[in-house]
């Protein structure tokens, strides 16, 4: 059942169009992924699910309600609802637990603040105002926010920017474990890092609209990726014929290729010919599955 | 870090939060945050007690003399807490909230709008009446002595809050943060100065005394001198433009308020 389902959302900011006929649905307990470019639109998205901005034009409805909520208590909704924001959000002058203590108050069913700071990380006795914290304890802060109300739905916009490894691979067992108990969480990362561990469906959001949706796998492909050195500035047409009609050739850089396809034997004997054939022998073979990264480089790279 | 909050059994669950609730919450931690705060403490008491121990003990902008200094003194430096802190200091801090993000993260909670705006006005009061009763102490430590019609002063200070909160909380919403603060600091020194809060509006050269009479400021401030220095209550044209001045604050703020 769906937590979350977008239908052509558009939000136009005067002239301006941040999001452009974005669909998507997040299926209850999974982790969605929304990734994209900076002004892909994304912020823009999760602020119109959380209440703080009105569609220009299209449906969202949140845990089954439409929104905007008209004529009923959109505090009902919110109680359910989880945010976590990219930028700023924090009475800096108050200790982590005062702050996280004041929003549980506001909620019908919170989690102990206490319990909840010590899980992501900030002790709760420390009396240290917010903004004399590190950017990383802060950040986790502003996790602990978002989840005090021990939401049904939980957006998180950029959770482990500037956080270590360790504090970062906390996030991602928080992550699971509010899945794991039926949470339904929306994450938007430019660490592709973040999305190949915790997302089930990524959708990838260009110019203010999806332009790929799918599993992580379903998005990376099951083909090989072949990368060589060879020579520089060389029509690739030749090579791209020697090759089952499947496979694309792309000189990514002066004098480095990238194939992609099967690495077969025949593959392999191909690109190695016609690489002696123009005068530099093939070096720097490698054999291996495209990145996530490649892939939504790749589809970004198509919509410029 | 450990890694399994969500098995915590949390807080036991309550009954849906009252919008009344959520808006008390949000004035006792609007009034926690304004007394941690030094420059509010120093705006909020250090300041208009200075300013009565001026008015009081020396010639400063005399316009009494004798047993009527202390009083008139009084009524100015409660007219000027309601104004530095229901408008001035409610502005620039809402303005601040605003450009750091927490009044945004504020809108995906539970907590409305109009309760946000109950809870600001409600940390304000509070505040103000600190401000104000800290002032009523040292004015009777100088030698005052509160009559009847003193009581006056009460809904004349609650709905002076009321009028200034509500333009405090529209000027924030109609400017950014760092507009706010030149705006509200120039307006406040203006009104102190020329909005007959120091200097009665009867007292002020023509066209200027005027105005003044119609600035929530001044019908603030000659309210306060009725009942503190006439010792008679004041006219009832002084609770006809505050509140006519509330009114339309009020409007102004529920229409320009934004999380973000």
């Amino acid at each position: 059942m769906p937590a979350l389902t977008l239908e052509n959302l558009v939000v136009r900011y005067g002239a301006t169009t941040a999001v452009a006929g974005l669909s998507l649905v997040a299926d209850e307990g999974t982790v969605t992924a929304l990734i994209g470019p900076n002004g892909a639109g994304k912020t823009s998205t999760v602020e119109v699910c959380a209440g703080l901005r009105t569609a220009t034009s299209g449906q969202v409805t949140v845990l089954g309600t439409r929104l905007p909520v008209v004529g009923g208590p959109a505090a009902a909704l919110h109680d359910r609802v989880g945010v976590m924001l990219q930028d700023g959000g924090l009475y800096t002058s108050a200790a982590p637990l005062q702050l996280v203590t004041y929003i549980a108050s506001l909620y019908r069913r919170p989690e102990d603040p206490r319990t909840l700071l010590e899980s992501v990380g900030v002790d709760p006795g420390t009396r240290t105002a917010i903004r004399r914290l590190s950017g990383g304890e802060q950040q986790r802060v502003k996790c602990a926010l978002a989840l005090v109300g021990r939401p049904d739905l939980v957006f998180l916009d950029e959770p482990t920017a500037g956080l270590d490894p360790l504090a970062r691979r906390g996030i991602h067992d928080l992550v699971r474990a509010l899945t794991d108990r039926g949470c339904t969480v929306v994450l938007t990362t430019h660490l592709m890092d973040d999305v190949e561990r915790l997302a089930d469906h990524v959708v990838v959001v260009a110019r203010g609209r999806a332009v790929r949706s799918g599993s992580v796998r379903e998005l990376v492909g099951d083909e090989d990726t072949i990368t060589f050195r060879g020579p520089l500035h060389v029509d690739v047409s030749d090579l791209r014929a020697a090759l089952p009609p499947d496979y694309s050739v792309a000189e990514e850089h002066p004098g480095h290729y990238r194939v992609v396809g099967a690495a077969e034997p025949m593959v392999l004997s191909a690109i190695a010919s016609w690489s002696a054939q123009h005068g530099s022998p093939m070096a720097e073979l490698s054999v291996g599955r495209r990145s996530l990264e490649d892939v939504v480089i790749d589809l970004i790279g198509e919509q410029a | 870090m450990t890694t399994d909050p969500t098995t915590t059994a949390g807080l036991p669950e309550r009954a849906a939060r009252r919008p009344r609730q959520r808006a008390i919450a949000h004035a006792r931690w609007e009034t926690r945050l304004l007394l941690r705060n030094g420059e509010q403490l120093l705006l909020t008491f250090a300041i208009p007690i200075g300013l009565l121990l001026a008015l009081s003990l020396t010639t400063m902008f005399s316009v009494a003399s004798g047993a009527n200094r202390v009083p008139n003194a009084l009524a100015t430096v409660l007219a000027v807490s309601v104004i530095s802190s229901a408008f001035a200091s409610l502005a620039i801090a809402t303005g601040f909230e605003r450009r750091s993000g927490a009044l945004r993260f504020l809108g995906t909670t539970p907590l409305s709008r109009s309760e946000l705006l109950g809870g600001k006005f409600g940390a304000t009061a509070v505040v103000t009446i600190l401000s104000c009763a800290a002032a009523v102490i040292v004015a009777v430590l100088l030698g005052w002595h509160p009559s009847s019609a003193s009581a006056w002063a009460i809904p004349v200070v609650v709905l002076g809050t009321a009028a200034f909160a509500a333009w405090g909380m529209a000027l924030a919403g109609l400017l950014r943060a760092e507009a706010v603060l030149a705006v509200a600091n120039g307006l406040f020194l203006v009104l102190i100065m020329f909005g007959g809060v120091i200097i009665p509006p009867a007292s002020l050269p023509g066209p200027l005394g005027a105005v003044a009479s119609w600035l929530p400021s001044g019908a603030l401030a000659d309210a306060l001198r009725a009942c503190l220095v006439d010792q008679q209550a004041p006219a009832p044209l002084t609770f006809v433009v505050l509140g006519v001045w509330l009114a339309v604050g009020a409007g102004v703020a529920g229409r320009t308020f934004r999380w973000s």
